[in-house]
């Protein structure tokens, strides 16, 4: 006669849920290591003279998720030097595709362009848990769509752990959120030796310092429900700038960027302190990005890159966004294009200021090209570039 | 690597080893035992350094 061997009914739910557990563990876990490891190729244009890396100018970021490229357009006639950083927050991607059109195709005539793509290297390489952010975003182009990864506002837990209870801002110890300590648009100035987010910024103030940079260009994106958008960020010292900047391209080019005051009693911000602690002048760009707005729809690639939602449309026709907003939202081409023009702008107006010190960048789109042509038009194809001119991001 | 984060790493193997230990002495609860494999998802993303 056989013995019967039967399984205990607990014993066969406790397996069940081992399965799935590991299938749920497993599954979602490989989609979040590909996402951190997912290499975005960076085509070096023409205007390309040399590249670095970050860690050149502070040691303590070397060998860390924390390092990322630099990209040098140098000019043939010496004048000044602009220094272009994006993904500071990577959760904002105008900044990020606005400054792979300068990459890709500037031609710098005088003086130096300094392009920094993914300034808070590790911000683009995690996600904001429980948001439901896309992990990827696609910008179609003439040779197929190019990937990019959807980073957060900040850096990981995986590089910088852990946080304290409340951030001390160093030099000025004001108390900041806990989180800041991650955000490289509160840690500046930064010191060699502080967490690794300082010591990036800290880095970037080396490069500032030690290049003699002239302009430093800080680009974002910021919600519709917030005050401080659409705008420029300048401190006094860049103001005068700002201001020709601002109004220039309402008249020329019909939008509007006007002009916010940097707060002095407001620590660790890039249009603060770069300019308090470095001969530079720094300026901070806002385009405006409903994705990051609360009251909005899922958070969808679509509502990323076209910025149409229904609940936007309602709050906008009550008067409480601080952008124009219609049916048509606000198209990721039309928020590069903005900031492809301010930049060209304030480098021009700083030109006119300081001619021994001129900046000529050719070849870069304004705002109406870019709305036609659309961003991916602008970019190339890394498949078919000479293997020397891609980078890996 | 810095201490601080070794010693984060160290907690984290303990806290994985106390759940699956309470996993396979839970008899009774079914609710228990979920609890337990959802606490431990993050938990071992973090050990492997996936999230």
């Amino acid at each position: 006669m056989m013995k019967e061997n039967k399984m205990p009914r607990i014993q066969l739910i406790k397996r069940v849920l081992l399965v799935v557990f590991a299938a749920a563990t497993i599954n979602g876990g490989m989609e979040l290591y590909k996402h951190r490891h997912y290499q975005l190729p960076i085509v070096a244009g023409p205007g390309v003279t040399s590249v670095k890396m970050l860690s050149e100018y502070c040691e303590g970021i070397e060998g860390t998720m924390a390092d990322t490229h630099v990209f040098f357009l140098e000019g043939n006639e010496p004048g000044g030097k602009t220094l272009i950083m994006s993904d500071t927050h990577s959760n904002e991607p105008a900044a990020l595709l606005a400054n792979l059109i300068f990459l890709e195709n500037a031609v710098v005539e005088k003086g130096t362009l300094i392009i920094i793509p993914m300034f808070n290297h590790s911000g683009s390489r995690n996600t904001r848990p429980g948001d439901g952010y896309p992990l990827y975003f696609e910008i179609p182009t003439d040779w197929g769509s190019k990937k990019f990864r959807m980073g957060n506002r900040d850096a990981s837990w995986l590089d910088q752990w852990p946080d304290p209870d409340v951030y001390i801002h160093y030099p000025d110890r004001q108390l900041l959120s806990f989180i800041d300590v991650r955000n490289t648009n509160r840690t500046w100035p930064g010191r060699p030796d502080g967490p690794l987010m300082e010591r990036v910024t800290y880095a970037a103030m080396q490069l500032i310092r030690e290049e003699k940079v002239d302009i430093a260009v800080d680009v974002h994106g910021a919600e519709t429900m917030f005050p401080v958008t659409n705008c420029i960020v300048a401190p006094e010292k860049s103001m005068r700038i700002a201001t020709m900047a601002s109004l220039t391209v309402k008249a020329r080019e019909k939008f509007d960027n006007h002009v916010e005051p940097s707060p002095s009693g407001f620590r660790g911000l890039s249009h603060r302190e770069i300019g308090d602690y470095s001969d530079a002048m720094p300026f901070l760009l806002e385009a405006p990005i409903p994705f990051l707005d609360q009251p909005t729809g899922p958070k969808t690639e679509a509502l990323l890159l076209d910025g149409k939602d229904p609940f936007l449309l309602s709050l906008s026709k009550k008067g409480k966004l601080f952008v124009p907003y219609d049916e048509t939202g606000w198209p990721i081409a039309k928020r590069v294009g903005q900031h492809c023009s301010v930049i060209q702008e304030i480098i021009r107006q700083f030109t006119k200021k300081f001619p021994e010190k001129a900046i000529s960048v050719q070849n870069v789109p304004k705002y109406a090209d870019v709305v036609k042509n659309g961003v991916g038009y602008y970019y190339h194809n890394p498949d078919s570039t000479d293997k020397k001119s891609v980078y890996f991001n | 690597m810095p201490l601080i984060m070794i010693i984060y790493y160290v907690i984290c193997i303990f806290l994985i080893a106390i759940l699956l230990w309470n996993f396979i002495k839970e008899k009774k609860s079914v609710n228990d035992m979920l609890l337990y494999l959802l606490v431990l998802i993050p938990l071992i993303l973090r050990l492997l350094r996936v999230k």
